[in-house]
């Protein structure tokens, strides 16, 4: 199931915000708010669709910069929405 | 003691000639910009001084040293001349915070070229508005933006020259031009063209109510004012390592990232990474910053963090805090104090007036929450909204009003003097935001005078985004507003109707938000959505976007006498 969902994000990442010739690699580690690949405005499309494919609703506090700073911090932020 | 000394004094005896004195701006007739940002400091025997500490985001690093930037900004300038660019072309310089970004920018100046540096992040769309308007020759861009500009090229006829500096013979596509400033055989001297003081040098984009986004275009004297701005309100000395976060697609980022530094001589250090509070903290540590200026937006993501945060780290190097873009709310004042035993000093300024008019200076009293008062050399009034005369009432709220005539206002709008004619009233420039001033000279802000939304910082133009909205296939109808939030300030919100056969649902919201995202900029992208079955409009069918902004305000809506359905 996180296997799933891992790879759910890093493809959406993929298509939406990288060239498609992109040379960088993105795995479950890759810094996305803090390397510029995701910028703290698109986070918000980022965390709407995380919101929207498992039906939560992620609260302010919770949003921040850190907590989508790569796929293995939503991870662990979407365990507190018993999502995985 | 602070540069500025007595705030008073400066402010009744100030004349620009003591800027151009201490530059001898105008020595054998040398007015460039980028004679004074380089070969000037080698020229003084600081050649070996570090002009540039760049940081990427994964930590790797580089320092240039103001001989180094000399060279290689002689080196663009070779270059671009061999290309066959002349004095005068447009050249846009695209790309993220690289070394080559700060280097060619003087490169372009030196070879006469204006320079056109516009934010990396923009999308296709937004990226060809800005190029066609100016009828830019060439691009200097990266090979992670080539695809956007691929996508656009055919539909720009001008756009003559694509120049990758990260890419080789091999990996550059078609007509691309591969070009490594650090490769090339070193330029030790290039006759730097003799501009004049009103000779185009900068054309920086911004947006307005309507329209499409004007080139704001500045001249090489602009300078005189960049230099003396930095000295005095960015206080940086010789001895400071000086870290200026705002991205030079936008005017800060130029004239205090690249033009007011090395102007001053100064060690700047430059971060090529997103936000991250430990990374700031820890880039701070590492290169013991002294002098900052950032965004009240950065600012507020900061504080999120909270002061514990700060004090895990040792940023006693940092002696003086300025911030710009917005207006700087007086938590974030209190704030700074507590996490780093010092105020943010909020400072005013607009791409147009090219350096900052309005701010708190080392030394004053701050008031927090207010902008300050204006510069030596500035005249700032308040002006009636209706009739443009000078309101003399403290407290009383008008339209912030410059008195033309420093050296980095802005020269006109590019291929638009109607727009910038509309700018001045009764021989003051309009600024578009409101203001009262205090019985002690202090400004105070209180909003934009029109629709245009300010987010992080950042001015957009509701009128760009509604046209790109009706380019969505979904999309009927549309407006965008700004909506308050507690750390951009605003953000945008669409109000949208769709077309028959379409049903508001997540997923076309996310559709929609990433449409706009990819084809104007992250910046444009609205943060919230609503769907309606249509929206107020006049009777002459023109969208009531102050009704929809007044809602989500909290405002009073006002009049509604040519409302449509009323």
């Amino acid at each position: 199931m996180i296997e799933e969902i891992k790879k759910l994000i890093i493809d959406y990442v993929k298509r939406e915000y990288l060239e498609e010739d992109a040379e960088d690699e993105i795995n479950e580690s890759t810094p996305l708010i803090s390397s510029g690949i995701v910028d703290s405005f698109s986070m918000v499309s980022l965390k709407t669709f995380i919101e929207k494919k498992f039906n939560i609703k992620i609260p302010d506090e919770k949003a921040t910069t850190d907590a989508f700073d790569s796929v293995n911090n939503i991870i662990e932020l979407l365990k507190e929405f018993n999502v995985t | 003691m602070s540069n500025i000394g007595s705030y008073e004094k400066r402010y009744e005896n100030f004349d620009w000639n003591i800027s151009a004195q201490e530059l001898d701006y105008g020595k054998d007739g040398m007015y460039n910009i980028a004679y004074y940002c380089s070969d000037r400091i080698v020229e003084q025997g600081h050649g070996e001084k570090v002009a540039l500490i760049w940081q990427g985001f994964i930590g790797e690093t580089k320092h240039y040293t103001y001989l180094d930037i000399k060279i290689y900004s002689n080196n663009f300038a070779r270059f671009l001349i061999e290309i066959g660019i002349a004095p005068g072309d447009r050249v846009c310089i695209f790309m993220d915070r690289l070394p080559e970004l700060y280097i060619s920018f003087l490169g372009i100046l030196k070879m006469g070229g204006i320079t056109q540096p516009l934010f990396s992040a923009f999308g296709e769309d937004a990226l060809f508005t800005r190029l066609d308007d100016a009828q830019t020759k060439a691009i200097i861009t990266t090979k992670k933006h080539t695809g956007k500009i691929r996508r656009i090229r055919d539909r720009l006829p001008a756009l003559e020259k694509v120049i990758v500096v990260d890419a080789n013979e091999k990996t550059a596509k078609g007509d691309e031009i591969a070009f490594n400033m650090e490769a090339v055989p070193k330029v030790e001297d290039f006759p730097v063209f003799k501009a004049g003081p009103e000779t185009p040098s900068v054309l920086h984009y911004t947006s307005g109510t309507t329209g499409k986004p004007k080139g704001a275009l500045h001249v090489h004297s602009s300078i005189l004012a960049q230099y003396i701005t930095a000295k005095w309100v960015l206080d940086i000395t010789p001895d400071d390592i000086y870290w200026c976060t705002a991205d030079p697609g936008w005017v800060t980022g130029t004239s205090y990232g690249i033009i007011g530094p090395w102007a001053n001589g100064v060690t700047q250090a430059v971060f090529d990474s997103g936000f991250s509070s430990e990374k700031w903290y820890q880039f701070i540590e590492k290169y013991k910053i002294t002098v900052w200026y950032t965004a009240p937006t950065a600012i507020r993501l900061l504080m999120k963090d909270g002061v514990a945060a700060v004090k895990k780290h040792n940023l006693n190097t940092l002696r003086h805090l300025v911030s710009v873009g917005e207006p700087l709310n007086a938590e974030a004042v209190v704030w700074s104090e507590q996490a780093f035993g010092k105020p943010f000093h909020d400072s005013y300024w607009q791409t147009e007036t090219g350096s900052i008019v309005i701010t708190n200076y080392p030394g004053m009293k701050i008031k927090a929450g207010s902008m300050g008062k204006a510069f030596p050399g500035i005249t700032a009034i308040v002006v009636d909204q209706k009739t443009f005369q000078p309101i003399k009432i403290p407290g009383t709220v008008g339209l912030i009003a410059l008195k033309p005539g420093w050296p980095s206002m802005f020269r006109t709008y590019w291929n638009n003097k109607v727009m910038y004619d509309a700018k001045f009233r009764n021989n003051w420039y309009i600024c578009g935001d409101r203001a009262s001033i205090d019985n002690e000279g202090y400004f105070w802000f209180v909003g934009r005078d029109d629709d245009v939304i300010n987010t992080a910082g950042h001015l957009v133009g509701p009128f760009e985004i509604e046209s790109a909205l009706l380019e969505h296939e979904a999309v009927a109808e549309s407006a965008a507003v700004g909506i308050p939030d507690s750390v951009n300030m605003e953000v945008v919100k669409a109000f949208v109707a769709l077309k028959p056969g379409y049903e508001p649902n997540a997923d076309l919201e996310l559709s929609i938000m990433n449409y706009i995202r990819k084809k104007l900029s992250p910046l444009a992208m609205p943060q919230e959505i609503e769907f309606v079955d249509s929206l107020p409009k006049t009777r002459s069918g023109k969208i009531m976007r102050r009704l929809l902004r007044a809602k989500e305000w909290g405002q009073e809506i006002g009049d509604v006498s040519t409302l449509e359905n009323e």
